[in-house]
């Protein structure tokens, strides 16, 4: 194309934590890289700004983490959450990377602490990130920028010049107006397609319209249209995401780990017309929050209402947004917007069937359940019955979607037609829905997207010596 | 220890404040959203302190920001820090709630608004005892004093007299001390903090002389920018360590003066010069070095409209350093006058200002710090 583009060996299209993994491994090895990120410089990194850990296989105690946590394990609980839906041998090669990550990454600046407070769960199989994931992403892009890693914001990639099965050359929209690099090798590490809520109501249907976006608004998937179009290998269900129920109040993009609610097993959990729709206490709220998202978009106006005592106020992180407050139920009822006749006979159906009016113990299964309700609760149940009584109003938060491009062991990029693509791999969310078919297991986000990072970097670095 | 009846009403009054300001309505906004985040956890005893709390009240948020070092981590590290639509700047925030807690426990307490515009006040006093140490020494001094040299013990008295030095200086002192007393004791009554033994405070006098909290996990602060570094903590080191050596210095001289009968000035190999020359050269640097990196500094996360506050301590403790150590190498010299009278010009606009100005930031972080050992303890 234009005789004086500018010439790169590696573009990558994406800020987060695994275009900057790529960047860096390329970069140590000699490569000339561009990073083309979407979001202005406050917005960058992606989702990874908003992550706090990842999860890692390990032998042995580290200083950030307890006991150990083998590959088998790891892979057993990947088994379990996806119901099998997963590439078993990219899914093996994640968990069998990971174990390197962290040291990979403490070598790069990258500082590590154990498992926040409220967050025991995850002391023996997440290390987190010193500051979370935009502390990460700074050290990342500090590091770059020592390396020689040109990086573009407001930059995003809008076309693919293909040659003979290689990508030759992108078009760019950078900062309003168009632009073109030449390039030897692509990598395409710019997320999911969460942001894109008119994708997301082609996939879910008008119900979409009333889901948050939890993470960076800049993950419109165009990328990947572009890949897919271009006849790269489509993986994944488009309706298959990571979501949980957050706060409704939270914003449309961007509102992040805080509008987290971690009340519902302590609470009983009603949809607009406060019936009860599932076992708010079927298991501890880190292995049961990823699955609330989904069951929240399943009712009706894809809302839902957490309901508690005083009693049960403190056994909870605190929430960003204040609850309603009210001395009855009714009257918690009128400020949800709920009909206090139907939420009164609810709470009172909850209560009778409580066994017991007794302190649940919210570290163990306390096995505290109703019975003869439908759904029961199964721990942690206790009688609504001590006011001031507190609400909050619960809708779906998207996190990351599953579809992408299918990739191989190299993090190359695979083609429709069986083929592996001639120069372009993939790394992060647009390609996890090869390990990720459904369910999540918390921290792995992260986990896939600095492993194949890594591995993009290097064997795109590597693909320039032949 | 009893109180008098209006000490007893001004403690019930600092803790029944409720006419929030927007600085400490802010500051309780970012509390809330950081106590439901709390990725920051791992930086500062800040953030632990939050989440032994569910509601923050004044008392809670004057604390909170008085046990902030000012080390930036957190800003850097916030996924709701600007453009985010949440806006926060957690630094910043703190910085305007604890301004205003010097105000309110200040005394007396008509005196607290001098911590408003403290820059142009503390520029005003210095100018004014700059003014009168001249126009006394020219008046009260003949000239062939002022400007002979003199040498052999009671040197400097030969132009000021010791009663006069002890009087101006011991009286600026001692208000001092008695102001910053007494708005330590109005601080800590009105924070209610309980079940403090000698041990907390012991410890937490350790993490106030090592400024173990500008030590971020290991790497420092973020002195300028996102980069990590510890240049700021050695160099406000150098300024604590350096004034307190100065103190020393003036401790054992005083001591050799009243005890001893040994008038100043003293040899070079003298505790008093030895502790002042060392105390004098670290305290030019570190202000020197703290200076330059606040110039150099991210604006955003600053309180940039409290600079004024900042510079005028920076300042007043430079000049009184240097000054100093020009009038320890000039000593003999018929420039030891005048010299003399612009140290003391100096250094009583200094302890002036002390109680009234970003001094008093080290008396209240340290009682933060008292209270926060306590209750790190009483949680384990």
């Amino acid at each position: 194309m234009a005789q004086d583009a500018q010439r790169f060996d590696i573009v990558i299209a994406g800020g987060g934590n695994a275009a900057l993994c790529a960047a860096i491994s390329a970069a140590e090895r000699g490569a000339k890289v561009l990073v083309c990120e979407a979001a202005p410089k406050g917005f960058r990194g992606g989702n990874s700004r908003h992550t706090r850990n990842l999860r890692m296989a390990h032998d042995a105690p580290t200083a950030v983490l307890t006991d150990s946590y083998a590959e088998e394990e790891y892979f057993d609980d990947l088994m379990r959450v996806t119901a099998g839906r997963t590439n078993e041998h990219l899914a093996k090669l994640a968990i069998r990377e990971s174990k390197h990550i962290a040291d990979w990454m403490a070598a790069r600046g990258v500082r590590f602490q154990r498992s926040l407070g409220g967050t025991l769960s995850l002391s023996r199989t997440n290390p987190f990130f010193l500051g979370g994931g935009k502390a990460l992403m700074n050290t990342h892009y500090l590091r770059a920028a020592e390396l020689g890693v040109e990086v573009r914001y407001d930059t995003e990639i809008v076309g693919l010049e293909m040659k003979d099965g290689f990508c030759r050359g992108l078009e760019l929209r950078a900062r309003g107006f168009k632009d073109y690099v030449e390039t030897r090798a692509f990598i395409a590490a710019a997320g999911g397609f969460q942001a894109n809520l008119e994708w997301l109501e082609e996939a879910w249907g008008p119900a979409a319209r009333n889901f948050k976006i939890r993470g960076t608004p800049y993950a419109k998937g165009g990328l990947l249209k572009l890949l897919l179009a271009h006849g790269a290998a489509q993986i994944g269900e488009p309706d298959q995401c990571h979501a949980v129920a957050i706060d409704a109040r939270a914003p449309q993009f961007d509102g992040g780990i805080a509008t987290r609610l971690d009340c519902v097993p302590f609470a009983i959990v009603v949809n607009k017309h406060a019936q009860r729709f599932y076992d708010e206490g079927e298991d501890f709220w880190p292995k049961r929050y990823a699955i609330w998202g989904r069951l929240v978009a399943k009712q009706p106006e894809q809302i839902g209402f957490a309901v508690l005592d005083s009693r049960a106020f403190e056994l909870f992180m605190p929430s960003i947004f204040p609850p309603e407050v009210s001395d009855t139920i009714e009257g918690l009822a009128d400020k949800l917007s709920l009909n206090p006749a139907q939420l009164r006979a609810t709470v009172d159906q909850f209560n009778a069937a409580c066994a017991a009016d007794e302190d649940v113990a919210p570290a163990v299964h306390d096995g505290r359940r109703t019975s003869g309700l439908s759904p029961d609760k199964t721990n942690w149940a206790r009688p609504i019955a001590q006011p001031p009584y507190y609400g909050y109003p619960l809708r779906p938060g998207i996190t990351f979607t599953y579809l992408g491009v299918g990739v191989d062991e190299a993090a190359r990029v695979g083609m429709a037609d069986g083929r592996p693509s001639g120069n372009i791999w993939a790394a992060g969310e647009i390609m996890a829905g090869n390990i990720l078919g459904q369910g999540y297991l918390a921290g792995i986000g992260m986990t896939i997207g600095s492993v194949f990072g890594r591995l993009a970097g290097e064997n795109a670095a590597k693909s320039l010596r032949n | 220890m009893t109180m008098s009846r209006s000490e007893t009403a001004t403690t019930a009054r600092l803790q029944s404040e409720t006419r929030d300001t927007s600085a400490v309505k802010e500051a309780r906004r970012t509390m809330e959203i950081c106590n439901a985040c709390r990725y920051c956890e791992g930086y500062c005893p800040v953030f632990p302190a939050m989440e032994r709390r569910r509601a923050f009240s004044l008392v809670d948020l004057d604390h909170l920001a008085n046990l902030c070092h000012n080390c930036k981590g957190c800003w850097y590290a916030c996924q709701y820090a600007p453009p985010h639509e949440f806006g926060l700047n957690l630094p910043k925030t703190f910085s305007q709630v604890r301004s205003e807690s010097y105000a309110r426990y200040a005394w007396p307490g008509g005196l607290g608004v001098l911590f408003e515009r403290n820059g142009l006040w503390v520029f005003l006093l210095t100018a004014l005892m700059m003014a009168a140490v001249m126009i006394g020494s020219a008046l009260l001094i003949s000239p062939e004093v002022m400007t002979s040299a003199h040498r052999g013990e009671g040197a400097f008295y030969a132009v000021i007299p010791h009663e006069t030095m002890v009087l101006l200086g011991g009286t600026a002192f001692g208000w001092a001390i008695l102001a910053m007393v007494i708005g330590a004791a109005r601080y800590w009554r009105a924070s209610g903090a309980s079940g403090v033994r000698f041990a907390h405070v012991l410890q937490a006098l350790r993490e106030a002389a090592t400024t173990k909290h500008l030590g971020g996990a290991g790497d420092g602060c973020n002195d300028v920018d996102e980069r990590f570094g510890v240049g700021r903590r050695h160099m406000h080191l150098a300024t604590m360590w350096g004034f307190l050596l100065c103190f020393g210095a003036t401790s054992v001289g005083t001591v050799m003066h009243y005890l001893l009968g040994w008038d100043a000035p003293y040899p070079w190999f003298s505790a008093p010069v030895l502790l002042g020359t060392v105390g004098g050269v670290l305290l030019t640097i570190g202000t020197a070095g703290l200076f330059a990196l606040k110039i150099q500094a991210d604006r955003e996360p600053a309180d940039v409209g409290r600079f004024g506050m900042d510079y005028a301590l920076l300042a007043l403790l430079n000049f009184s350093a240097t000054t100093g150590l020009a009038l320890l190498f000039f000593r003999h010299t018929s420039a030891m006058g005048w010299l003399l009278a612009i140290h003391l010009g100096f250094v009583l606009a200094l302890f002036l200002s002390l109680p009234y100005g970003k001094f008093v930031h080290g008396v209240y972080r340290t009682l933060a710090l008292v209270r926060d050992v306590a209750e790190r303890e009483q949680e384990t």
